[in-house]
């Protein structure tokens, strides 16, 4: 029997065809679908005088474009609501569920999939948001595609992909206290840009990884995408099944023991061959903050903004253009820089575990004054825990508001916009310019460090 | 979707010697609000291309007249970012069939190839010498085959080698997409679901 990675595993159990020359047919298990990729690709299906083939697999549920507050109430924005009169309609003639505004199943649409156990060990899972890398935390192949792959899954349960390499990232140790898996993430981005990981899928491992909850696996899977791979995914464990287990579409009873002895199995062969391998050792990573206009431009937080030395060219120039939209300057201490907004939610960091962290850094304190806070839950169900489990009453009494479900500022579709130029520490995926609004200015974090920088008012250590 | 169908072009290029260009930049997420593809062109680099009160920013390449042509040449890493297929059909719909760099976002190429736009990846020192070409004369020209997957400075005739795999070359000249490919396999699906 041949060895194989993880990866390999799952990929080949679903491929259809090869085609001569070209991609793989690969056939997809799971399919989420949002507002703002799915309407054109509904059209381009109707066009063709088709319908969604299996619709029983894909689910559906707005988040791009939501208010965060007022959910109650008919959506303002015209070209906002029109896209969720769509999705609705196309869901409903096309048979899809659809998990509305203001109903219990709402969310992002990456936050509500595991919740629901739609996602589990072994599948395939797509959805045209490039953050499905999410989903690999469950030892699943998952990815983002564009509208046109979207289509495609409608039209026949299938895509065409070349298969793509293979990388193998290792974190041995033990994590310091204040150090989350959003840190490991910007870290590992620091180290090998935004680019390192095109052309590849990452399996992480080590023991500061297999440490991880199954929130802090997906906050690192999610983030894979902002180092240029395809997705990322963790072999499943113990954790994994304890988390899918009874959970709405979490195999029952019998098919529950035969399923877990299944995704037993799931894990890379011994002498397996990755293309890439690299190798980090947890005591090195502090709590994470970026610098610049993209996610590879991370620091320590005890850390200064590098200087130009030994950059020349375009490398020089790209560096410079950020900081100067940024207005920082190299060299910089990042410690104590102005803070305006701080943002907790999205698919990177919009779970209950980042919830009960936060408030778990705020409790007994005071948001500073000079400081807009907009914590957003990643779905109706973590909104309801943070209320059943009292974190609530520690966030109201800290001078903090819980708003409603959504992608919100992550990507600023909605009214959440950061103003220009001013600061926001975010636990959002990506500080691009423009990203949270534009001219906003967007400093990536975890949701500690963006407590931290909520009470104190600055860009501030947690650790002290 | 439809596109025309892609054989050869010669064309003046518009440099953009930017790194990391995300899609983003290449469509804010403001602008993908339609539910129809259509005149994503207008917003194609909204805020590099714009001031806030809509003037048009009078040192980006694309608001500069002496550039024109159906290609477009970026530094290294384009496409990084947000899986949007906005950002190809933008490029697109502005009248861009090419697009050169020396690296591309894995999910942006897949888009780029399934809407007629052509990802053509040169080495570091090839797109260097692009730029410096475009520098010294404007309206030089480059020519971009396909079926011979060559790109040729015709300025100096340097010539460099692209990659595409067959199956994408094939449906780039012929104007197909994955689609009826695939609607075509519908009982080889079925036999595939019934296995498995």
């Amino acid at each position: 029997m041949t060895v194989k990675t993880l990866f390999d595993k799952i990929w080949d159990a679903h491929v259809v065809k090869k085609v001569e020359g070209g991609p793989n047919v690969l056939y997809i298990d799971r399919h989420l679908i949002h507002e703002v990729t799915s309407p054109v690709a509904f059209l381009g299906l109707k066009n063709r005088g088709l319908k969604v083939l299996r619709p029983e697999k894909t689910t559906a549920t707005p988040d791009h474009n939501v208010p965060t507050i007022n959910q109650h109430l008919s959506v303002k924005d015209e070209l906002s609501r029109h896209q969720l009169e769509m999705l609705k309609t196309n869901c409903t003639e096309n048979g899809i569920v659809h998990h509305d505004l203001g109903t219990e199943g709402h969310g992002v649409v990456h936050i509500i999939g595991p919740e629901m156990g739609l996602t589990q060990p072994g599948m395939t899972i797509v959805c045209g948001d490039s953050h499905t890398s999410t989903h690999g935390a469950f030892g699943a192949i998952a990815f983002g595609i564009g509208t046109s792959e979207v289509e495609m899954v409608f039209a026949s349960q299938c895509i065409m992909q070349p298969k793509p390499k293979k990388m193998k990232i290792t974190v041995n140790g033990t994590l310091a206290k204040g150090v989350t898996a959003k840190d490991i993430a910007l870290y590992i981005i620091s180290k090998i840009s935004t680019s390192g990981g095109t052309g590849h899928f990452i399996e992480y491992t080590g023991s500061a990884i297999t440490g991880l909850s199954m929130e802090g696996r997906m906050t690192l899977c999610n983030l894979s995408i902002e180092c240029g791979a395809r997705g990322g995914m963790i072999a499943p464990d113990e954790i994994t099944f304890e988390y899918v287990k009874g959970r709405e579409f979490a195999p029952k009873g019998a098919d529950w023991d035969k399923a877990v002895a299944k995704w037993k199995e799931l894990k890379t062969d011994d002498d397996a061959v990755f293309d890439t391998e690299l190798i980090y050792d947890a005591a090195d990573i502090e709590p994470m903050i970026t610098f610049g206009t993209n996610p590879g431009m991370g620091i320590g937080i005890s850390k200064n903004i590098p200087t130009t030395e030994g950059m020349e060219g375009s490398d020089k120039s790209s560096f410079e253009k950020s900081l100067q939209y940024m207005g920082f300057g190299a060299g910089d201490k990042i410690e104590g820089k102005p803070v305006d907004y701080v943002f907790l939610g999205s698919c990177t960091n919009g779970r209950i575990e980042d919830f009960r962290e936060f408030t778990e850094f705020v409790k007994g304190k005071k948001k500073a004054p000079n400081i807009t806070a907009w914590l957003v839950p990643g779905s109706k169900q973590v909104e309801n825990q943070i209320r059943a489990e009292g974190l609530i009453s520690i966030l109201e009494d800290a001078g903090f508001q819980l708003r409603q479900p959504g992608c919100s500022a992550c990507l600023a579709m909605n009214d959440d916009k950061i103003p220009a130029g001013k600061y926001s520490v975010s636990t959002s995926n990506r500080n691009f310019e423009g990203r949270q609004g534009p001219g906003a200015r967007t400093l990536l974090a975890s949701p500690i460090t963006a407590a931290a920088a909520a009470i104190s008012g600055v860009i501030s250590d947690p650790r002290k | 979707m439809a596109y025309d169908k892609f054989t050869k072009i010669t064309s003046p290029a518009v440099p953009l010697p930017i790194e990391n260009v995300d899609t983003d930049q290449i469509i804010p997420a403001r602008f993908l609000k339609a539910i129809e593809r259509k005149g994503f062109g207008d917003n194609l680099f909204r805020d590099w291309r714009y001031e806030k009160d809509g003037s048009p920013k009078s040192d980006f390449p694309l608001n500069n007249n002496i550039y024109s042509g159906k290609i477009l040449v970026a530094g290294k890493n384009f496409g990084s970012g947000s899986s949007r297929e906005h950002a190809a059909w933008a490029i697109y719909d502005y009248g861009f069939r090419v697009v050169v760099s020396s690296f591309f976002a894995d999910i942006f190429k897949g888009n780029a190839l399934n809407n007629g736009l052509l990802p053509v990846v040169v080495t570091p020192e090839f797109l260097q010498k692009i730029f410096t070409t475009i520098e010294k004369d404007v309206n030089t020209t480059f020519e971009v085959d396909l079926e011979k997957q060559i790109f040729t400075i015709s300025a100096t005739n340097d010539t460099i080698d692209f990659e595409i795999n067959s199956y994408k070359k094939h449906c780039l000249q012929n104007g197909l997409d994955d689609i009826d490919y695939l609607v075509d396999m519908k009982e080889e699906i079925a036999a595939f679901e019934k296995d498995n």
